[in-house]
């Protein structure tokens, strides 16, 4: 079963985080990832950049309009995600439970399966 | 290319030959390489030289060889246990081992998770490659290669015996066989996402490797079960779906798409196997298929054979789909009120909290008991509920419907 395993950060809990904390969750993820691999349960993973580069498009009338900066006025943004293939959902819980965002203060990741794929998945 | 018959000739040889490896010399992964060349020799040397007059033992002796050539180089010189196992040679021909299920067995092995049962079977008894597995599950590559390389790593590790289970324990291995040939069947019946063709693979594959052990094991009920039932739901694949690929509800396919050749197959092999003397799951499964096989318009169905045989299937193996099922039928037989009132029993049972299954039931049976809104209620619930993109789009249509 394919699971999307979605980080929602916020950028000033990250910020109040010590060098030596912020560190600890980039080896964090690192080992996450080495284990998903070897394991045969990564499809792929992506972090995505801060949420202040983003631009928002809605089109009007035929007519694209772009604004900067996310779609939603929100302390919690999107953050990156894990897509991965497990054996249920409670082997995807006990995975997003080692992702080192998850025990942080402030910030949660989510767990949803995926209902639909197209496209080639290439890692 | 390889003429299509030497590649079948092939395609069933590789299990054997690679069973009988591994019974003799352990160690699946240099087996299965060793194998892999012998069969590429095959590919390239029968068209040219003809079809040798004992292909298996071919097979079986070039395979050996590449084995133990490799196995001198792995070791050098030092380990000589290998120089003297060379010098057997290979494995004696016995026509009517079974190697194909000593691989069957080991691929299945209960140490394994369910999707590295599967992954390692269609590799090393299947005969596909890692890209064709990875393709048909949607997942990269290099994910079903890791999945490959750890599943034969566990299965060194469990040291597992290279032989035929006994008694109850081969037993009980072969019902983790057939369950893993089961699912492989779902993978490519239920086409939820991505390319339903390569999926539609997977359920000709399962009934290949089905009819493989069943060649093996003619007098096991529940083997000739299994293929029955996975001939009988393969004949309606057809059906199932629509032209822009929606979901067709058994009672409104059109039977005329329906593969007379596979049911007139699958209800022989069931009248087969009932004749016999246990009665398992999936004989009575397959007893259930060949009901509505049998019956030339959704009308026609026998259904009070049908809740008959659920009511076996409820006793002999206990489970809240069966029951689920068995609703479905009893409000056929007795009226939608006998139906919910059985479902009602499942509310407590946990394993079915929040099902969209039962949430699909349960709005199908209101709405034939003429509770509109309550049919609507459920059909948008379960429509919420379910994985598949398929039966959300279906039970959507079937909330709008009762909407009107």
């Amino acid at each position: 079963m394919k699971f999307l395993i979605s980080m929602h950060i916020n950028p000033a809990v990250l910020d109040a985080l010590t060098p030596e904390e912020q560190a600890a969750i980039g080896a964090g993820h690192g080992r996450f990832i080495a284990a998903l691999k070897e394991s045969g349960e990564l499809l792929t993973t992506q972090a995505l950049v801060d949420p202040s580069q983003a631009a928002v498009v809605r089109v009007r009338n035929g007519q694209p309009v772009v604004s900067d900066g996310p779609y939603l006025e929100a302390k919690e943004y999107l953050g990156g995600f894990y897509l991965v293939d497990c054996e249920n959902k409670e082997r995807a819980v006990e995975l997003a439970a080692q992702i080192p965002d998850a025990a942080i203060e402030g910030l949660g990741v989510e767990v949803r399966q995926v209902m639909f794929s197209e496209g080639q998945l290439e890692a | 290319m390889t003429a299509p018959a030497a590649e079948d000739l092939l395609r069933e040889l590789t299990p054997q030959v690679l069973g009988a490896l591994v019974r003799r010399y352990g160690r699946f992964e240099g087996c299965e390489d060793a194998v892999q060349e012998a069969v590429l020799a095959a590919t390239v040397q029968w068209p040219a030289e003809g079809t040798p007059r004992n292909p298996r033992g071919w097979l079986l002796t070039v395979a050996s060889r590449r084995l133990i050539d490799q196995l001198r180089s792995d070791h050098a010189r030092r380990e000589r246990e290998w120089t003297s196992a060379a010098e057997v040679g290979p494995p004696e021909e016995v026509p009517d081992t079974d190697d194909t299920l000593v691989l069957l067995f080991l691929c299945c092995h209960p140490t394994l998770t369910a999707a590295s049962q599967i992954a390692l079977t269609l590799r090393a008894v299947g005969g596909l490659t890692t890209a064709e597995i990875a393709r048909a599950f949607l997942v990269p590559e290099a994910t079903m290669a890791a999945r490959i390389s750890r599943a034969k790593q566990r299965i060194k590790a469990a040291g597992s015996s290279c032989s035929l289970p006994e008694g109850a324990e081969r037993e009980e291995r072969l019902r983790v066989v057939l369950h893993v040939l089961y699912l492989i069947f779902n993978e490519g019946y239920t086409a939820s996402s991505g390319s339903a063709l390569s999926r539609a693979d997977l359920a000709d594959e399962a009934i290949r490797l089905v009819r493989m052990v069943r060649t093996q094991l003619p007098e096991d009920g529940e083997v000739t079960g299994l293929l029955a039932l996975m001939l009988l739901t393969h004949a309606r694949r057809e059906a199932r779906t629509s032209g822009a690929g929606d979901l067709v509800p058994l009672d409104e396919q059109n039977r005329a798409k329906w593969d007379r050749g596979l049911i007139a197959e699958g209800t022989e092999l069931v009248k087969a196997s009932l004749a016999g003397p246990e009665l398992g799951p999936y004989q009575l499964q397959a007893a259930i298929a060949a009901t509505h096989a049998d019956a030339a318009t959704a009308a026609e169905t026998d259904w009070a054979q049908v809740h008959a045989l659920y009511l076996i299937l409820e006793r002999i193996a206990p489970n809240p789909m069966v029951t689920l099922n068995r609703a479905i039928a009893l409000a056929e037989v007795e009226g939608p009120q006998a139906g919910l009132a059985l479902l009602s029993a499942l509310d407590g049972d946990e394993r079915m909290a929040g099902h969209h299954r039962l949430m699909s039931v349960r709005a199908h049976l209101l709405e034939q008991a003429g509770d509109k809104a309550g049919a609507y209620d459920h059909y948008r619930s379960a429509a919420k509920a379910t994985a598949s993109i398929t039966e959300r789009r279906y039970l959507e249509s079937r909330a709008a419907a009762v909407k009107q």
